[in-house]
């Protein structure tokens, strides 16, 4: 079923009986090529690109879930190419050039708005900072703008920039950096790979993983038992215990990220806005809820929902960037659970186990990288050699120290990126 | 969430500062090899479900804490001063 606009005038007048479901939901066979475990945005992607890219279509995707049912519906929704680093810098710039082709490869309406992101900063030393970042992303290929305070004004009327404790110097502009529909991301990726053949399987928990000799064999489900010459575990929060069942401790601590949406307004934040003093950014969903969000609650959590003080962190720092959105009543906040690394950057590589690949450690920027990761990942499975644009994402560069990419240069602690 | 500390009480977990899980307190030989430092300085369990961390009662006494905590309800089981749970 292919869409166009003619179609819709067709079905618009013809009473909408014509849709059918967008992907089938067939019961899992016996043994498969490649088993996919987590049928999120990165596990769908992963699964397309198999099929679309390298023919590999005898491919299941094992979901314990429902499609869409995990972080990539629990999201933030920005999608930008701004990191600053060798190796995260390249796999974004990637990333990027994959989304703004998506809605055509996929023939589905994911609604990527390029909107343009804009970083503030708020002294001296925040400005050469971004200067510096704005110059490697140019440098990458990637656009970037520095705005003075008045260039920000014209964008941003709306801010507190004579706030005593954070004036507003200025912002970083990244113009093709914007936000996408999450959910039709999941949709897409998972039409795509289902109309190639690939076997969508819901309510599909994974419960072992077969291992003999140092080689994967396939995997034991609530579904029952499934064979399959090559295994990929996509879980993100849940990789600890994934990773678990194939013998192996992985370099990730599970957090959570709180996340808020105000009611329906009129449209009046037209861009992405980040705030320097702290994580908070803010976006204008095409319904009109403000969605917005700040920092980690920076405890370890599997809850799915934070506590207060971050709650009343997040509206503070709203507020004081932005007092217009006082008046807003926030309707919903959730919370998503985070498979944060010790450097801040993800892992796409091989394990010890020969047959068994790993892709994970996104932190809180997973979203963006959907596209690329499942590009990257699939190249990796396919072909078992990384693809030049994540091929800096290797799980021993822990252990060696080489070619760790500490964004934020934190340190190794797993809730400082 | 709120953490009972062995001195000051039942205190707001603002007070509180976390460091990670508690093997931070078990720290190798300096010459015991990158495997060992790997497991220790990145490796974790990453437990959905009980677990022991390290937590630090900044705004309160100073003291290091070994806190046992639920990661799924947020249930604080038990909280200890480091140094006595070490020896």
């Amino acid at each position: 079923m292919r869409f166009s606009g003619l179609r819709i005038l067709k079905e618009g007048l013809t009473g909408n009986r014509g849709w059918t479901p967008h992907w089938r939901d067939p019961a899992p066979k016996s043994e498969y090529d490649i088993v996919i475990i987590g049928g999120g945005g990165h596990g769908l992607s992963t699964a397309y690109y198999l099929a679309a890219e390298h023919g590999l279509t005898n491919v299941a995707v094992l979901e314990k879930g429902y499609i869409g049912g995990g972080n990539v519906g629990r999201n933030t929704t920005i999608v930008r190419a701004n990191y600053f680093l060798p190796g995260n810098s390249e796999f974004y710039s990637h990333s990027l050039k994959l989304w703004e082709g998506l809605e055509e490869e996929l023939n589905y309406n994911v609604m990527h708005s390029q909107r343009g992101l804009i970083n503030l900063f708020h002294s001296d030393g925040q400005r050469d900072a971004f200067a510096r970042r704005g110059n490697a992303m140019i440098n990458q290929g990637d656009d970037a703008v520095l705005l003075d305070r008045e260039g920000v004004r014209k964008y941003l009327p709306y801010l507190d920039f004579d706030n005593v404790r954070f004036p507003v110097y200025g912002g970083l502009l990244h113009p093709r950096g914007g936000t996408a529909r999450h959910d039709a991301v999941a949709w897409g990726y998972a039409r795509g790979a289902d109309s190639r053949g690939v076997d969508l399987i819901q309510n599909c928990e994974v419960t072992g993983i077969d291992i003999e000799n140092g080689v994967v064999k396939g995997v034991q489900t609530t579904r029952g038992a499934i064979r399959a010459k090559k295994v990929a575990m996509v879980v993100a929060g849940r990789s600890g215990q994934v990773a678990a069942m194939a013998g192996m401790r992985i370099p990730v601590e599970s957090h959570v990220l709180q996340a808020f949406v105000t009611e329906g307004l009129k449209p009046c934040i037209d861009h992405v806005v980040s705030f320097g003093m702290g994580h908070f950014y803010i976006s204008q969903s095409d319904k009109g809820g403000l969605v917005f969000g700040g920092d980690l609650d920076m405890y370890a959590s599997y809850a799915q929902r934070g506590n207060l003080p971050l709650v009343e962190h997040v509206m503070e720092a709203g507020m004081t960037l932005m007092p217009m959105i006082g008046k807003a009543k926030v309707l919903r906040s959730w919370g998503g659970i985070m498979d944060m690394t010790p450097d801040g950057s993800p892992i796409i590589d091989k394990t010890h186990v020969e047959g068994l690949y790993l892709d994970c450690g996104w932190n809180y920027g997973g979203f963006k990288a959907v596209p690329a990761s499942g590009n990257c990942f699939a190249h990796l499975i396919a072909t078992d050699r990384h693809h030049a644009a994540a091929e800096k994402f290797r799980l021993d560069r822990f252990r060696s120290g080489v070619g760790l990419m500490d964004e934020e240069g934190t340190g190794a602690q797993h809730n400082l990126h | 969430m709120r953490i009972t500390c062995p001195i000051c009480g039942e205190r707001d977990r603002r007070e509180f500062y976390y460091k990670g899980a508690a093997v931070a307190l078990e720290r190798p030989d300096p010459e015991a090899g990158d495997g060992v430092w790997n497991d220790y300085l990145h490796l974790r369990e990453n437990p959905a479900g009980v677990t022991r961390e390290l937590w630090y009662h900044e705004t309160g006494c100073s003291a290091w804490l070994v806190v046992t905590r639920n990661t799924v309800s947020h249930e604080i089981l038990d909280a200890v001063l480091a140094s006595e749970a070490r020896a």
